[in-house]
């Protein structure tokens, strides 16, 4: 998978209850996206377009288990690349198929508005505006095949395990 | 090359020799836990099989009883869940109900060297009976219990020594916000408790730190077994028990030593656990509207206890609203039978029913626009306890007792110093 597109910058220590937050917990799965940092940055979610990336800082998705990261899915972007990742958040990651690095130095490397280009299996990471590249932790394989395959629902479905989406 | 605690159950699990920081382990799940937020309808994917119902628990805690609708209708899916696959070990609202992360302590759900997982971010409480136990997604859960398995990626390991005693007044919880304040998180790393020091400190109070050291962002928080660790799960559990110790040459990230007796009670700031902790006389004046003890973190028998003893023989400052969430009906019934509901609600308490409640900002004393709130829970995110314009500090239960007396954020040394 390649993507190439503008990124938004989060922060450092961006957390879940940002991402989802209770307000939006009662919600349909396609409500929740809008919520996305409405306490940190309202207005923002509505000017995601389809495909953009998000950069983020130092332990990006502390906090609970909630499915932040698919709202982030659903939201359009295509991926994130961030300094660290919290554990929990980057296995929601994996678990709802949405395409998720960590690269060391990545907040410095980017501005607000650069394009990125990604190519995700690889790792490879390239500021296109500035020109500059930089090598991201490629995902074990294991968990490369599972956001490949679409996360665990799709994997469970097929196999008959779960019942298909309501 | 020696292993810490947490490689050594990863191998032990995952039928390896070794496992070393950087690997990913396809591991066998001993216990699985499934919560009512797993059954909401814009979460729950319906189960055709499991892989062994006497491996599964099923806790509801987050909102219960059911504030709204929607959780009645996923509590009524989980409890059809749990009949159609027979799952014995159930909690529903009633005489064993209870935070998934107490129960699991009050009925020994974990033991040394086992592996447990619940799609709760702060599942690794159960780390303090020296095992291993992460929350996962909801996704995760649903294939566990399915398959029986789950991966874990291998992170290094930080050990943190602990020696002495903490001083009067001075909790676990000061304890943590003192390695978050200084350290900060530990994302994609273990955390390991050991040293002397652990025996001056309960299983109450050891599993304030594994449950916050969600906070961390750590992987795993694993405690070493002790005797006192050991009685209590035998008192619970019949099985025989394998304490886990790390090798002599197991390789760490970081050794750090803490010397509890050094330590002072802290708060930590709104909005963020990590990075955050200042001595409580630094905020110490700030009015509050709420002050607030519960959560899966302080919610045990001695959290309450040392509430009442704060509190005893006084009353909460007029305008500010004390409540008090026991984690489990079994806290709440020895609470009863101790007295410390009685003390409590004459101080003014409001003694909640064992929930989650409003530490995740669901129900039971959510916060409004610009209101104060000091709690002693795992969180104080921006929003997270209500209104994103509400402020959350985080103490300990004695300083969120004495806070609760005095209207403002307050040192508890001044209540419980002789």
């Amino acid at each position: 998978m390649k993507f190439t597109a503008r990124v938004w910058k989060a922060g450092d220590n961006i957390n879940t209850d940002l991402i989802l937050p209770n307000k939006a917990f009662y919600l349909t799965v396609e409500e929740q996206p809008s919520y996305v940092f409405s306490a940190n940055r309202p207005g923002w979610s509505s000017q995601v377009q389809k495909g953009d990336i998000l950069i983020g800082g130092h332990n990006f998705g502390m906090g609970s288990s909630r499915p932040a990261a698919r709202s982030l899915k659903n939201l359009g972007l295509s991926c994130l690349v961030a300094h660290s990742i919290n554990g929990l958040f980057f296995r929601n990651c994996v678990n709802f198929a949405f395409p998720a690095l960590e690269c060391p130095g990545i907040a410095e490397a980017f501005e607000e508005g650069d394009v990125a280009e990604i190519e995700f299996e690889a790792g490879r990471v390239r500021n296109v505006t500035r020109g500059t590249e930089l090598q991201a932790k490629p995902l074990p394989p294991k968990l490369l095949a599972l956001v490949m395959a679409g996360g665990i629902y799709p994997l469970l479905e097929k196999e008959g395990l779960i019942a298909p989406k309501a | 090359m020696g292993m810490t605690i947490a490689e050594k159950i990863l191998a032990a699990k995952g039928g390896q020799k070794t496992v070393k920081p950087g690997d990913v382990v396809t591991v066998e799940v001993d216990t699985v836990i499934l919560f009512d937020n797993n059954f909401m309808p814009n979460n729950w994917r319906d189960i055709r099989k499991v892989r062994d119902a006497g491996r599964i628990v099923v806790v509801f805690d987050h909102r219960v009883p059911a504030p709204t609708q929607q959780a009645a209708a996923g509590q009524r899916t989980g409890r059809e869940f749990v009949r159609r696959f027979g799952i014995k070990r159930f909690h529903d609202v009633g005489r064993e109900q209870g935070i998934s992360h107490q129960l699991v302590a009050d009925y020994g759900y974990a033991v040394p060297g086992s592996v447990l997982v619940c799609s709760d971010s702060h599942t690794c409480s159960a780390g303090v009976f020296n095992c291993l136990a992460r929350g996962v997604g909801g996704p995760d859960i649903i294939y566990a219990a399915i398959k029986g398995e789950t991966w874990f990626r291998c992170g290094e390991t930080v050990r943190y020594e602990l020696t002495g005693k903490l001083p009067q007044a001075v909790t676990a919880k000061d304890a943590f916000l003192h390695i978050a304040g200084v350290h900060g998180d530990h994302a994609t790393m273990n955390v390991e408790y050991g040293g002397p020091g652990l025996a001056s400190l309960t299983i109450n109070a050891r599993k304030t730190m594994t449950t916050m050291s969600a906070e961390l962002s750590a992987e795993f928080a694993t405690f070493e077994a002790d005797d006192a660790l050991l009685e209590w799960v035998s008192a619970r559990n019949p099985q025989p028990l394998q304490p886990v110790r790390p090798d002599a040459d197991a390789r760490y990230f970081a050794v750090r030593t803490i010397e509890l007796d050094t330590l002072e009670p802290l708060v930590a700031l709104p909005d963020s656990v990590v990075k955050n902790s200042q001595p409580v006389g630094v905020v110490a004046g700030t009015a509050i509207d709420q002050a607030y003890i519960g959560s899966c973190a302080n919610g045990t028998l001695d959290d309450l206890e040392l509430a009442a003893r704060v509190v005893q023989g006084k009353r909460v400052a007029p305008g500010v609203r004390f409540i008090v969430t026991p984690a489990s009906q079994t806290v709440y019934r020895d609470a009863s039978r101790l007295g410390i509901v009685q003390t409590l609600l004459d101080a003014g308490a409001v003694i909640a029913p064992p929930t989650c409640g409003a530490c995740g900002g669901g129900h039971m004393g959510v916060l409004g626009p610009e209101e104060v709130c000091i709690t002693s829970t795992t969180r104080n995110f921006k929003g997270r306890m209500g209104d994103p314009s509400s402020k959350v500090y985080m103490g300990s239960p004695a300083t969120v007792a004495a806070s609760a007396l005095a209207g403002r954020i307050t040192d508890p040394r001044e209540f419980l110093n002789p």
